[in-house]
């Protein structure tokens, strides 16, 4: 097949809106208001020293807790009859056409001093919640955001298992400890890393949530980009020095996760 | 896999129904007089006039908004958006004419601009009166509920009073939060001495652990449900909030306060710069002026309306859209700063935000 | 006995799991029928918002564009992404491994640079299209406009670029499940090299085809960050407007035009699944009969 050809509209079409836009970013990052080059946008990074933290421990701890749910969840879920498995799929996918923000906006409903939970421990004679605005109820949005992320790449791989393999270890005499330890969890890893590069750089990079359900008082890298372009204090030169430095920390942290993999670091989705 | 087909079938014929369906309901207004596009504040308008006015002009009026001076400014900075009419604050306004941003009004096509009060034209931030048509003013002040809150709070330092701690709101942009901070220390809303941003800054810093949450439009929600108790906002969205959760009350701080005008102007790179005219024009009528101030309880530029709408206010009403001279001798209003000093409040506030 | 615990711990850990998923949307569509505003507190059963919506130009036009582009780009991204599939795949290694990288690029990048960037990109552009017309316009005495501005074209543009990478990832994996002998055989026993390619290779592949096109219009529909980027001042889709109004007051006719298209979702999933599920009993029943 001489086919080779087809590629070429998309190869330009990734030339003009995937390479130009990054490299418009990098000269952004490194020139100044009159054009000029200037590393000045680098200097002062040492003062987001604390959003960079910030954005990285919280989007972690959301991957974590995203792994410790929707690794069972895959398991427990493989498990169930076909038919069973088919809705339990599609009642994953199903959150997503509703739109985020206003899913979003509902924890805030449901999280707030005067919202739904503290109401139900108003009855019980509870004092109210207290966790919107703080970091907890952000790790909350991520969770819940990126949460069907995390567990269709881990599910697709999961019930891609053998069962031979599993049975074969369990005929040698392996208890089911062992069994997944040897056999299930060496076979699910490429789901589960690419569940972590789908839910850890969408949390990194997230504004909408901490401005919703953090109160605009814990800036994330999303924010401080955003900020800088749209926001309250306009500066490109340094949104784009900022957002450069967090995507080469972005791809430094999954480059060293994948080498934990088999090498072919390609997302798998579906 | 023939299932699969049905499904996209389906799927894209569902789509398409609902497009028809939304575009029909959208279209019916579309202006047979081209359109305009306006970025307004939030909640700053009643927006049945812009019916109105595609109704009487046929020209269809998209309605965008805005929520601080900042972030228009960067919008407008960051290119791409097409905006026809802005409604932006004094010291907004003359940044903006400093670098060029605007376009100057053809009051030919304004003639309406005769309406507007003597006291609010030619002011320092136009002072030629070639770029912007007064809209709106009003104050500044403390938005409180009584249930939550006993004492009765008369000045700035409620805001900083670690007793309401995770009850407070605070301004979400740079000008209004540290001009707070600068009011309460007693030094002038437009200073540029280093030393006194600095000192705005650490008073900032200090009370960010009180704060609920930084805001600007989301303070209605917030103090209308009670789920905080006490902000600094705009005095004429009290009169809005207040119909909607009767505890609260407004107190106009003793220290002093800022005293704005909001001004629609043009900006640069406008295609429609007649129908803007036309807009800018219909908005300074007096009927259209009764009916916005009706609804959001600002002080219109239109000295007309202000006198047929004063006459049928209650006191607090009155006393807070039309404030008393002692009231307005306590107030100050916002300037543009230097170059310099505007560095520095961004620097201070990217720090504010960002700091743990 | 510790098995059938086990098994009922699986089944309790996926309520739990579901219900922190739908809680959220339970309430979204409790509320879209209360009678007040209120998010929280409840004061009465009322249809009076899905009245208002259809009454309600901003939600209705951005609905609109919210499935127009939604379908145009999934559309596009699924033809583009496609053909460029096709030709990866017969590519050497050595072409194709830098291309892939290149097309995970906007998968593995953050919404907020991907938008940002986009959105530099066009502005750069539009500046460069305005001096360009402008010139021509000096030259030939025409009227060309000389003002771009970021709108639909813009926000079409960065769907497609944000959909086609799904649209590769989903069709690589079917063609190299694909027997390249069958093309040949096809073309062996005269097909012409079109013919072999739309009667063998595109049904082969299909499968690959609709998922790429299913996930293509579903990330479209739910993106925000790069269309609150690239969509400039005149053209809003419902996350736009759902954003605007997040920083103010979120009226309950947002939650009635959302509940109806979840609605309309899920009824529509219901419907494929449970033909599915009654086909493949028919299948097992067959097979049944014919082993006996």
């Amino acid at each position: 097949m001489k086919t080779k050809l087809f590629a070429v509209p998309y190869i330009i079409w990734m030339a003009l809106f995937v390479c130009i836009p990054i490299v418009l970013i990098v000269v952004y990052a490194f020139t100044n208001d009159a054009g000029a080059f200037t590393f000045e946008n680098f200097k002062g990074m040492t003062s987001y020293a604390s959003v960079f933290g910030r954005s990285f421990l919280l989007a972690a701890i959301a991957t974590i807790i995203c792994i410790l749910i929707g690794y069972p969840l895959s398991i427990v879920m493989s498990k169930f009859p076909s038919n069973w498995q088919k809705i339990f799929t599609m009642l994953i996918m199903l959150p997503m056409w509703m739109n985020f923000l206003l899913r979003t906006y509902a924890w805030m409903s449901i999280l707030e001093k005067t919202g739904l939970i503290s109401q139900l421990l108003g009855l019980v004679g509870l004092p109210p919640l207290d966790i919107i605005n703080t970091n907890t109820a952000v790790v909350i949005g991520m969770v819940y955001n990126f949460l069907p992320f995390m567990v269709l790449p881990i599910y697709s791989v999961v019930t891609k298992i053998d069962r031979s393999l599993i049975e074969a270890a369990q005929d040698l005499g392996a208890t089911p400890g062992k069994v997944f330890k040897k056999v299930t969890l060496p076979l699910s890893l490429p789901g589960v890393l690419s569940g972590i590069t789908m839910v850890f750089v969408p949390a990194v990079s997230t504004f909408v949530i901490s401005q919703l359900l953090g109160g605009g008082k814990h800036m994330l890298l999303g924010d401080l980009i955003e900020m800088q372009f749209l926001g309250t204090a306009y500066n490109p030169h340094l949104g784009s020095a900022i957002a450069l430095v967090m995507m080469i920390i972005v791809i430094i942290c999954l480059r060293i996760m994948n080498r934990f993999g088999d090498g072919e670091g390609q997302a798998v989705i579906l | 896999m023939k299932n699969m087909k049905k499904i996209i079938a389906l799927l894209l014929a569902v789509c398409c129904v609902g497009a028809v369906m939304a575009g029909c309901g959208s279209g019916s207004s579309a202006g047979t007089n081209g359109e305009v596009t306006v970025c307004n504040w939030g909640e700053y308008i009643d927006e049945d006039v812009l019916d109105q006015f595609e109704e009487e002009t046929g020209i269809k009026v998209n309605y965008t908004y805005f929520n601080s001076n900042e972030t228009l400014y960067s919008t407008l900075n960051t290119g791409g958006a097409s905006y026809d009419v802005i409604i932006p604050s004094d010291y907004m306004i003359s940044r903006l004419i400093d670098e060029g941003m605007l376009e100057q009004l053809d009051f030919a096509n304004i003639p309406n601009y005769a309406l507007i009060d003597d006291q609010y034209k030619g002011l320092e931030y136009d002072p030629d009166e070639l770029y912007s048509v007064p809209y709106m003013g009003g104050t500044v002040g403390i938005i409180y509920n009584t249930t939550m809150i006993e004492d009765e709070i008369t000045g700035w330092s409620a805001l900083f009073d670690p007793r309401y701690e995770g009850d407070i709101l605070m301004f979400d942009n740079p000008r209004d939060a540290l001009g707070i901070a600068l009011l309460y220390l007693g030094y002038s809303l437009n200073t540029e001495s280093e030393a006194e941003l600095n000192e705005a800054y650490a008073l900032l810093e200090q009370q960010k652990p009180l704060v609920q949450a930084y805001v600007m439009d989301q303070i209605f929600d917030k103090l209308e449900s009670g789920e905080a108790a006490i902000g600094p906002y705009y005095a004429g969205d009290y009169l809005t909030m207040i119909e909607n959760n009767p505890d609260l009350a407004f107190v106009v701080p003793e220290e002093g306060t800022n005293q704005f005008v909001d001004a629609m102007c043009i900006p640069k790179g406008s295609e429609n710069k007649a129908n803007a005219e036309a807009f800018i024009n219909f908005m300074c009528e007096t009927d259209v002026c009764l009916a916005n101030m009706d609804m959001i309880g600002y002080t219109s530029a239109n000295a007309e309306a202000c006198e047929i709408y004063a006459q049928e206010l209650d006191e607090e009403a009155a006393a807070i859209m039309f404030p008393s001279e002692e009231v307005i001798n306590r107030c100050e209003v916002f300037k543009n700063l230097s170059p310099e000093a505007l560095a520095m409040y961004d620097a201070l506030w990217t720090k504010l935000k960002s700091g743990a | 006995m510790t098995r059938r615990n086990a098994r009922l711990g699986g089944k309790i850990f996926t309520a739990l799991v579901f219900l922190f998923l739908y809680a959220p949307i339970f309430v979204l569509i409790v509320f879209s029928f209360n009678s007040s505003k209120s998010r929280t507190t409840w004061t009465g059963f009322s249809f009076k918002w899905y009245a208002e919506l259809f009454q309600n130009d901003a939600i209705m036009s951005s609905l609109y564009t919210t499935l127009l582009v939604a379908v145009i780009s999934a559309l596009i991204a699924t033809v583009l992404g496609t053909f460029a599939a096709l030709g990866f795949y017969t590519m050497k290694k050595r072409w194709r491994n830098p291309l892939l990288e290149v097309n995970n690029i906007p998968l593995m990048n953050a919404d907020v640079v991907t938008g940002v960037s986009l959105c530099l990109l066009f502005v750069a552009a539009a500046a460069i299209m305005g001096d360009f017309t402008a010139w021509i316009n000096k030259i030939f005495g025409t009227d060309l406009k000389t003002n771009f501005h970021l709108g639909f074209a813009t926000l079409l543009i960065a769907h497609i670029s944000f959909n086609t990478p799904y649209v590769i990832l989903s069709v690589m994996p079917k063609l190299y499940q694909l027997d390249r002998n069958l093309v040949d055989a096809a073309q062996d026993l005269g097909c012409t090299f079109m013919q072999a390619f739309f009667k063998v290779v595109v049904p082969q592949i299909m499968p690959g085809i609709v998922n790429g096109i299913i996930i293509a219009f579903t990330m479209s529909i739910d993106d925000f960050v790069i269309s609150y980027f690239t969509a400039g001042s005149t053209v809003n889709t419902l996350s736009m407007t759902i954003y605007a109004m997040a920083r103010r007051r979120v009226s309950p006719e947002i939650n009635a035009i959302s509940t109806l298209l979840f609605l309309a979702v899920l009824i529509l999933l219901v419907i494929i699944n449970l033909r599915e599920i009654r086909q493949e009993d028919k299948k097992k029943r067959l097979q049944k009969a014919i082993a006996r």
